[in-house]
This record gives C-alpha cells, structure tokens and sequence, in this order.
C-alpha cells in the first residue's frame, strides 16, 4: 500500500493535473458545462419591428394627406429602419440639428413628448401625431402640447424646478460660445419671468388654463404658433 | 449639420413650437419655400442602366453633382432623363450613398477607378463608412506606392555635370552604372568572403608536425594568415576612406549602420597592431579577434535579402519585444516553482533560482539538454507544464513577424518587377508617340501628294493616295500643322535630327558657307544660312513604303531644305529668324521655316527656341517631297553643288 504523503507543493501539482483533465474532458462534451442560458443569450431576439397601422387611419387619425403621409413615412423608415426610434437614436438625430451645444436632455423632455403611450420607443404613429398636433393642430391644441411638454411628470402642473429643468435644457442646447455670455443664473432669471406671466394666482404652479390663457392674451406667442405652418 | 438626417428637419422645426411661450421676444420669419414642387421620381440613366430615386433623395447632397444643379447639364431633353456616360457597377454604390447616407467602398473595385468616379460626382472619399475606410485606405497607400516606385527609378538616371566626388559615391550606391563601380564590387565581396574563411580556418587543427598536439593552423602559418588579414584590412580601409570622400555627407554617412560595421571590422587589426607585444592586455587582444566576424556583416551590401532581414527585425521589434518579456516572465515563473520543487529532493542540480533559469529556458525552448532534470513528482510535473507553455510562448509572435517579412519581401519583390517592366513600359510608350508622328508626318505627305496631284492634274490618282483618316486624326493634325506654321518650323524625325546633328559637328568650319549663300539668289540666302546652323537633312529614306519613289540623295536634300524655306523673314514672332540676315529681299518663294526638330508628342514643348535648339529631342521623320515640281533657281550648300530640282511647295 503505497502511503501518498502530499506536501504542500505536490498537492497543489497534482491539484494543477486534476483542473487540467476536467478541462480536457470538457473538450470532449463528456462533461456538461452548466452554462445552459449562454445558448439562448446568444439568440438573442433581433431588434423589435414594428408596422405602423394603414394609409387610411393614419389619414384618418391625422390632418395629413395621403402623399404627405408617404413622404413622411419614407423619411422616417429611412433614418430608422426597425421603424421604431428608441430614445438614443432620438437624440442622435436631434443633437445634429444643434452642433453647438448639448441637446441631449431637451431631446429627452422631447422624446417623453412623442412618446405618448410612454413604452420608451416612438413609433410611426407616435410621430406623425405629434407632428399632426404641431403643424395642422388648432391653436389650443399646440398650446395643449406645449403644457404637455413642459409638464415633466404629467401632473397636470408646471412647477417651478420642472420649468428650470425645461429651461437648462434649452440653454444647453446654445452651447459655450454665445453672445452675450451665458451665466448661470441666466436659465432661472428666465424661469421667473415667465411665472411671473403665467402664474396668475401665485400659488407657485401654472396650471393648463393659467397657461392657456395667458398665451392666448400674449401676442407674440399666438404669432409665432402659426409660424411653422408650413414646414411639410 | 449632417444632412443624412435632413429628412427629420420638418420634425426638428414643428418641435420648435415647444420654445414658443418661453420665448420673450417675437419670432423671426420662417423662410418661404418657394419651389413647391412635388416629389417627384428622377431617372438617372448611366451607361443604358436606368436607376430611378426621388429627387428629395439627390436633394440631399447639394454641394455634389447630382444634388446640384450640375446635373443639369446632363439633361437630355427627348428622353427626360439625366444621361451620364460613366460605369454603372460603381454607380451603384454612389447612388447608395445619397439614398442611406453612407458610402461603401466595393472591394473588386480598383482604387483608381473608384476614386475617378467619386471626383466625377463631387463626392469626397473621406465620407466613406468606418466599414470600408480602413480597406479603402490601405489600397490607396498600396497604390501610391506603386506610384512612388516608378518615380524613384528616375532619379536614377545619370544627372549630367556630376563631379568627381558624386560619381564615386553613385559608384558606391549602384555598382552597375559603371563597369568600374562592378570590379569594385565584386573584389571587395571576394575580399569579405576571402577574410572571413580566413578567420574560420585559422582555428581549424592542422596536421601536428614535430610537435606533440594539433595545433591549430593559426599558429602553424602565422606567417601566411598575417599577410592574408593585412591585405584584407588594407583593402576594407581603402574602401572606407573612399567611400568617406564621396559621401555627399560625411557627418551622417559615419552615423549610418554600414560605416559602423566597417569600423568595427578593421579596428581590431590596428589595435592589434598597436599592442601585440604587450602581454597584459592579450586577453583583450584575443577579444578583439572576435569582431573581426563582424566582416560577415559588409555582406549585406552585396545581398539585398540581408537587407531585408535586417529590416523586417527592426520593423518588428515590438514583436520581438513582446516575445522576449513575456518569455522572461515565464521563466522566472517556472524557475522559482521548480527551485522549491526541488529543494526536497537530494544531489539536486537546482542550487538556486538563477540556477534554474538555465533549465527553464532549456525546456521551453524545448532543446532538452538533460544536464538538468527534476527527480520529484511535483517538479516533473511541473516541468511538462513549463515545457508545454514554452511552446505556445514562442509561437504566438513568430507568424506576426512572418508577416511582416513577408510583406517587406513582395514588396521588394514588386520593386524589381516593375523594374524590369520599366522597359517595357517605356518602349511601349515610345512606340505609341512615335505612331502618332508617323502618322502625322504620313499625313503631310499625303498633302504634299495631293497637291502634286492637283497641279498635275490627275484625278484618280488623287483618290487612290487620299488615305480615310478620321476625323480625330485629321483635327489633330491639322492642329500639328498650325504649330508649325506659328514657330515657322517642321517636324523632323530622329533619323533625320541625328544625322543633322553629325553635319553640323562637321561643318563648324566653313563658316563661308552664309557668305556663299548670300551671294545667291535671296532664296539661297534664307536657305543657306539656315542649312548652316541647322544641318542640312541627311538622305534618309523613309522606313515606311510610300505610293511615290523619292530621289534619294542630295537633290532630296536641297528640296527640302527649300521646303523648309517658307515663311518670309517679316515672322517675327518666331526667335529663329534672330539671325536670319536682312538682307532677303525678293525670297518670293520661300515660304516656311527652319528646319526644326521638335518631338510630335505633346507633353514636350514645342521647338520655338533658336538655332541651336536643333539638337533638342529626337527628330522626326520628315516627309520626302514629291518629285516633279519645277525647279526653282539652285541654290548652294554646303552639301551639294548640284541644286537642280529644286521643289516648290504650296502651303499644306
């Protein structure tokens, strides 16, 4: 009977030798790995498609025509092929309209917008609603997208930090290099301005009907609604 | 702004409506657009494959050719489509660009093509996708290489007023632009070989004679292998100070690797010299021996693979770098496990870590010496693993430095071809500019004939030499023909120019000959001044069989020297009548200039330059005349005496 006195580094060589042989074995299928969910993590399931809903309802659903329809669909497929845009291809496609500055969070505010049903991806439908509401909407209908925009948290109300975020954002997007300089306080100067327009009770909070009337009654900005009637 | 994304810019825009009640201040006016045209569906028709796209997808690049109004120009009226005459295949890939925003370069393409159609559409390679840059990028340098080489092969052709320090050191560079330079470099190879065998046999036992042990034949011949060595030395430290003198520049030619080798060969000959009696430092001495081996290296001026070598070591040296620290790290690794492995066992070889090294480095490079070996399990157990990981250690960089090697190599290899092909090249060029000027030249005298004809009067014969050239040939002849008409010179060809050129190297003396000329008829003045400075035509037969028998000889030549005497002196413009003599009144029929010696082939600048530029460029063939036209009052040569028909020519 041969009496195996292991020292210290035997056992360890011998630990080395059985490691090895589990590995070789494991080369030859003859030991199972265990790692089962690493197949179907490979499979991993290709990106979501979607199909928007037909001609007619969206016509029927939007004030666009049929052939602005297509054109719009046409770009829109283009520039996202999966037919869905997720909040980062958003704000890709966003921040190159502005190179100058950071548009990333206004595009998220903006994103959160499109996005009406809020499962994180616009869709085809998503899209040209928004866009129905902005550029064949009534006045009020704008006014009603703009609140809704501005309402971070779709609460019905427009505080005073949601306004600054809103507002940072915009200033973000001007970048460094403006004249005359940005300073930090620029954004909240800016914010207090406009409660103090719009908030007519002074409760603190600008609700739908505070906003809605009071740009009714201001006429730059009844002007500037109909500015962009004719983009498509 | 990339305009890829322009299509989402109406969205940017009805967006904006979200700055609208922040705004403290009123809007400024939208721009109107005005061109509200429809989308609408462009056909582009290249090279008969029709590709249709809307127009808002061309819209998209304006500053390119499609995107722009240049397209316009491509507008065919009947068809109502844009109809561009280029290759379809690389269409493809532009069009892809305008309609997904990236531009692919196709593999099977050829670079210089592809990039032909790029320049043409207005689209600039740098846009090319991350996907296919690096590809397009690599074929392009590729390219430009092979550019490269063909204009480095130039530089070498000889210069001309080298003195005598640049000829040596061309000499040294390239031993075959001068047999010299080739002695040289075939004594001084045998010379290299004849030391270096003589450093090897040196240690080799000879046969023992009285003595009682071999001694080896150093010591035998001493005698003989001091001459041998000091020849060897005398002849590399000639080459060396030679080669010092040429260099253009002394600083860096004893910098460069090269001189060091040779430095490094010939020195311990001298410092030998210097201290051969003196006992204490002959361990030194002996040392210095061994860089005498350092001769092998001046091969590599006499083997290019060597170079190559060398090169590609250097190029890899990250490699190499790699491999020698990770193998480092491996056997200090080993050689410390296999130290305390074997602290155990008795009468064990491992002493020490360091002890070990040598071990280690034996197993993973797998050679195995045995003079080391591990008695208890635990160390032969891990020696295997040493050994197995010594060999995959050492694989891993090896094919990177093949690779290398490799590229250098064809690329060395592709340096000669194209070498060798130069000739080629260069001859099939010569071939083609000279059919041009032949066929140039065939073409005047075809005028000349039917000129001839149509003094004689012969109808038929008129059409049988009217040879169909087209109508590209004709308009660039045509276009030869005013140059000659402006510079009031001819194109000659090289026959005729070299044989110019050895009358005039005759006939520097007789300087009477303007004299001569002047005293004749102001024909002859004009003519004969010229035929002085610009060698009168040899009597060159044409190579190619013509419809019409020429008079060869002399008569030949005087007519066409008074073909060449057209234009009356009042040309001006042109600088070869500078020393025309005034005196030519009553040249009522010469009419044409000199003769010239000017190359057809357009690159090279016409000869508007003066006299001596008869020398300039191969000559080209000039059309003999037709006999038959009535004589005009001979003139005299220098050449001839007999001025009989004397040729004269109507305008071509």
């Amino acid at each position: 009977m041969v009496t195996m006195n292991l020292e210290g580094l035997e056992m360890i060589a011998v630990l080395v030798v059985v490691v090895l042989f589990v590995k070789v074995l494991e080369q030859f299928g003859l030991l199972e790995a265990g790692y089962d969910d690493s197949v179907e993590d490979e499979l991993e399931l290709s990106a979501v498609r979607h199909r928007p809903e037909g001609l007619e309802q969206l016509e029927a659903q939007t004030r666009f025509s049929r052939k602005e329809l297509q054109i719009l669909y046409r770009g829109f497929k283009n520039e996202c092929p999966s037919g869905v845009v997720n909040e980062e291809t958003f704000k890709d496609i966003y921040s190159q309209f502005f190179p100058q500055g950071d548009a990333s969070t206004y595009a998220h505010f903006l994103f959160n917008a499109f996005d009406t049903d809020h499962n994180g991806s616009v869709s085809f439908e998503d899209f040209v609603m928004g866009l129905s509401i902005l550029l064949r909407g009534t006045v009020q209908e704008k006014l009603n997208w703009a609140f809704n925009l501005y309402d971070i948290n779709k609460d019905g109300y427009i505080t005073k930090e949601e306004m600054l975020d809103i507002m940072k954002a915009i200033y973000d997007m001007m970048g460094k290099c403006t004249y005359p300089v940005l300073k930090e306080e620029t954004p909240r100067q800016h914010v207090e301005v406009f409660f103090q327009k719009m908030d007519k009770n002074k409760d603190g909070v600008v609700t739908i009907d505070e906003f809605i009337d009071c740009c009714q009654n201001d006429e730059n900005i009844m002007r500037s609604m109909h500015l962009f009637e004719n983009v498509l | 702004m990339a305009t890829g994304v322009a299509a989402w810019l109406p969205f940017a825009r009805a967006a904006a409506i979200g700055w609208m009640p922040v705004a403290n201040c009123p809007m400024p006016v939208a721009p109107r657009d005005n061109s509200k045209r429809q989308d609408e569906l462009i056909i582009l028709n290249v090279s008969g494959r029709r590709f249709q796209t809307w127009r808002t997808t061309l819209d998209r690049y304006p500053d390119t050719l499609l995107g722009s109004s240049e397209k316009d120009f491509f507008y065919n009226e009947e068809t109502k489509e844009y109809f561009f005459d280029r290759d379809p295949d690389a269409f493809r890939s532009i069009l892809n660009f305008y309609r997904t925003g990236k531009l692919h370069y196709p593999r099977h393409e050829c670079i210089s093509a592809y990039d032909e159609e790029l320049t043409f559409f207005g689209i600039i390679p740098e846009i090319i996708g991350d996907c296919c840059y690096e590809e397009y990028k690599d074929r392009k340098r590729e390219n430009l290489e092979r550019l490269q080489d063909d204009q480095e092969e130039n530089k070498d052709m000889k210069m001309p007023n080298m003195n005598f320090r640049e000829t040596m050191w061309r000499a040294f560079e390239n031993p075959h632009t001068s047999t010299m330079a080739l002695v040289f470099y075939y004594v001084t190879g045998f010379f290299i070989a004849i030391s270096v065998i003589t450093n090897v046999v040196e240690t080799v036992p000879c046969g023992s004679t009285a003595n009682q042990k071999d001694m080896p034949c150093g010591e035998r011949y001493t005698v003989a292998f001091f001459c041998m060595d000091t020849a060897c030395v005398m002849i590399f430290t000639v080459e060396y100070l030679m080669r010092l003198f040429a260099a253009p520049s002394r600083y860096r030619f004893m910098r460069s690797v090269m001189s060091i080798i040779d430095v490094v060969a010939i020195l311990p000959y001298y410092i030998g010299l210097v201290m051969t009696n003196n006992e204490d430092v002959s361990g030194a001495f002996v040392t210095l021996r061994v860089f005498r081996v350092f001769r092998i290296f001046k091969f590599s001026r006499h083997s290019q693979g060597l170079r190559i070598l060398g090169y590609t070591l250097k190029s890899c040296a990250s490699e190499l770098g790699f491999l020698l620290f990770s193998l480092t790290m491996a056997i200090i690794i080993f050689a410390t496990v296999m130290f305390y492995a074997e602290k155990g066992s008795s009468s064990s070889k491992f002493t020490s870590i360091p002890a070990s090294f040598w071990y280690t480095i034996v197993t993973m490079t797998t050679l195995g010496y045995g003079d080391m070996v591990p008695k208890t399990i635990a160390g032969k157990i891990f020696g295997s693993i040493c050994s197995l990981s010594g060999v995959l250690v050492i694989a891993l960089p090896v094919p990177v430095i093949v690779s290398n090697f490799s590229r250098i190599y064809h690329q060395n290899q592709r340096a000669d071809k194209r070498r060798a092909q130069k000739k080629a090249r260069l001859a099939r060029i010569r071939i083609a500019k000279s059919g041009s000027a032949n066929a140039f030249l065939q073409s005047k005298r075809n005028g000349l004939l039917n000129e001839l004809l149509e003094l004689t009067g012969t109808e038929e014969d008129e059409q049988k030499l009217t040879k169909s050239t087209s109508l590209l040939e004709s308009q660039h002849h045509h276009l030869l023909h005013c140059l000659e008409k402006t510079t009031a010179h001819e194109f000659v060809d090289e026959q005729m120019y070299e044989q110019n050129c050895l009358e005039t190297a005759l006939q520097t003396y007789p300087s009477r000959s303007p004299s001569i000329s002047s005293h004749d008829s102001s024909v002859g003045t004009c003519c004969g001044r010229r035929v002085k400075r610009n060698t009168p035509l040899p009597n060159a037969s044409t190579p190619s069989a013509h419809p019409i028998p020429t008079h060869q000889g002399p008569l030949q030549e005087l007519s066409a020297i008074h073909i060449q005497c057209g234009d009356p002196p009042s040309h001006s413009t042109s600088r070869s009548n500078l020393n025309l003599k005034t005196d030519d009144s009553g040249r009522i029929n010469c009419k044409g200039g000199r003769i010239t010696t000017a190359i057809i082939s357009l690159p090279t600048p016409p000869a508007l330059t003066p006299d001596g530029d008869g020398l300039h460029g191969p000559p080209q063939r000039r059309p003999p005349p037709p006999p038959g036209h009535p004589a005009v009052p001979s003139i005299q040569t220098t050449t001839s005496s007999a001025g009989t028909n004397i040729v004269k020519v109507s305008a071509l």
